[in-house]
């Protein structure tokens, strides 16, 4: 396929003899948007974790353009710096200020000037409507605020694709709203993204193409129109049915 | 003066002789302290290895040093080593040994309590960065740990300060050996002396300790997040 930025075939990864994705393949092309949902445990951070080397697989082969992304390399490194990913879990550095959080990688990993990322970060902080926060400690920050700043240094380190891994489940409803739309911002603007979310209105508004898996493996796929309003298949059925409520009254 | 056996102070040399004591203690103290630091610090990195051998040992070593009270490893070492092996150990010497044995398990577990206080997820947002693993530990997780050791390990220090005077037990001619020695000198002419003498230890040691303690408040707070 043309453009294609992002190859994954017959990936299996395990844990301990438990096989967690089975023979998984996909491929994600430049500007794409994509989706993945599916029921607990079903492997979905696992796959993202493996895409940025964070894991080591039992075989097949996660090619980026054409380098293959290879967690035990000496190239790993390398790699993860065109791969940004952003966690559920709060994960900002707690000793360094907002700012420091940001220029760090950029200063340290990739020897650019310190002056013209800080002038970056600070550009990128205002888009989030964080400017005033940049002196700030992350412990003086709300959960969306600091979810909003943990993409801002995944971004600042100008990766050619990011990953994010629930960003919004740990949060308290009020500041979903302003993480999710940081990433409908970036996917406007041409990022190619995967997405692993609960937030099934999001996904339908933000995604070219929605995979629902379970069990490691892809059940069905398509466009968000179609699959959320005609889910072929019995299991994506009763999952996005779990989603919904029944009128009592 | 008089009363509170204030006097015996200022008779004599008895003032310096209490400050040469007192720096006696805190000499063999620092010694010890400075050994168990860097000691420590090795050992607890060596703690957070998962080798099983490893952590048996270490496992020993600290219920040892948790178990055994101080005295009887100075005992222990002092008066066993020069008799049961025959080496010429001093009491300072011997001192400094037993205190930095006892430091250096202390200070290990506090250096193996705060490199695993620092979240998994912290390595992993480094390494998601692109950060190598001694660019992660050296700008992300030990300059965590250090905020969380600094203080406890400073609480370690004025409590090795205070122990050593358990060293007089061993004939180490500190602080409270001085006291007693001036106590004894002066028991007829200041039968109270007692008094004045161990207030003035008292104070001397919490100028010593002190400063220490302010510290450890200090950074808690600048650091607490
Ligand atoms: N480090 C690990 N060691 C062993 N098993 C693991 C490990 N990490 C994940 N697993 C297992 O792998 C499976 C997939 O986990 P994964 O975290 O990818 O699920 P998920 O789809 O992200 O679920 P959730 O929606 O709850 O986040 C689960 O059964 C989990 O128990
Ligand atoms: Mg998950």
């Amino acid at each position: 396929m043309a453009n294609t930025l992002l190859k994954i075939e017959n990936l299996t990864k395990s844990y301990d003899g438990n096989v967690i994705l089975k023979d998984f393949n996909l491929s994600v092309r430049k500007g794409e948007v994509i989706v993945i949902i599916g029921p607990s445990g079903c492997g979905k951070s696992t796959l993202l974790r493996c895409i940025n080397g964070l894991e080591a697989i039992q075989s097949g082969v996660i090619k980026l353009d054409d380098e293959i992304i290879d967690s035990k390399s000496k190239t790993i490194t390398k790699l993860r710096q065109r791969v940004g990913m952003v966690f559920q879990s709060y994960d900002l550095f707690p000793h360094k200020t907002v700012l420091q959080n940001i220029i760090l990688a950029p200063t340290l990993v990739q020897k650019r000037d310190k002056k013209e990322v800080a002038a970056e970060a600070e550009q990128l902080l205002d888009k989030v409507g964080l400017s005033d926060k940049k002196d700030s400690y992350p412990r003086q920050l709300s959960g969306g605020q600091k979810q909003r700043v943990a993409i801002v240094r995944a971004l600042c380190m100008h990766p050619e694709v990011m990953l994010f891994d629930e960003v919004t489940a740990a949060l308290d409803p009020e500041m979903v709203r302003e993480v999710l739309d940081t990433m409908l911002e970036l996917a406007r603007q041409g990022s190619t993204m995967l997405i692993v979310t609960h937030e099934m209105e999001f996904a339908k508004a933000v995604s070219d193409r929605v995979i629902f898996l379970d069990n490691g493996e892809i059940i069905e796929e398509g466009a968000p129109q179609s699959f959320f309003n005609h889910p072929k298949t019995e299991r994506a059925q009763k999952f996005l049915h779990t989603f919904e409520f029944e009128h009592i009254k | 003066m008089q009363a509170l056996g204030l006097d015996v102070l200022f008779k004599g040399s008895n003032l310096l002789r209490l400050l040469g004591g007192l720096g006696k203690a805190l000499e063999i103290s620092l010694i010890a302290v400075a050994l168990s630091l860097i000691l420590g610090v090795l050992f607890g990195v060596l703690m957070t290895f998962r080798n099983p051998v490893i952590r048996a040992l270490s496992r020993i070593y600290l219920e040892i040093v948790r178990i055994m009270p101080q005295m009887v490893l100075l005992f222990l070492v002092f008066f066993g080593t020069t008799r049961v092996f025959g080496w010429d150990l001093n009491a300072e010497a011997a001192s400094v040994i037993v205190f930095a044995f006892w430091g250096t398990a202390e200070m290990g577990d506090l250096v193996r309590g705060a490199i695993i206080s620092v979240p998994k997820h912290q390595y992993e947002s480094a390494f998601a960065l692109g950060m190598t693993k001694s660019q992660t530990y050296f700008t992300i997780i030990i300059p965590q740990a250090i905020r969380q050791l600094i203080p406890l390990s400073i609480n370690l220090i004025t409590r090795m300060i205070k122990t050593t005077s358990l060293v007089m037990m061993i004939g180490v001619v500190e602080v409270l050996k001085v006291s007693q020695q001036i106590i004894e000198a002066n028991r007829m002419t200041s039968p109270n002396a007692a008094f004045g003498i161990y207030l003035t230890v008292f104070v001397l040691y919490f100028i010593a300790c002190w400063p220490f303690s302010i510290l450890a408040k200090h950074l808690e707070r600048k650091w607490s997040n």
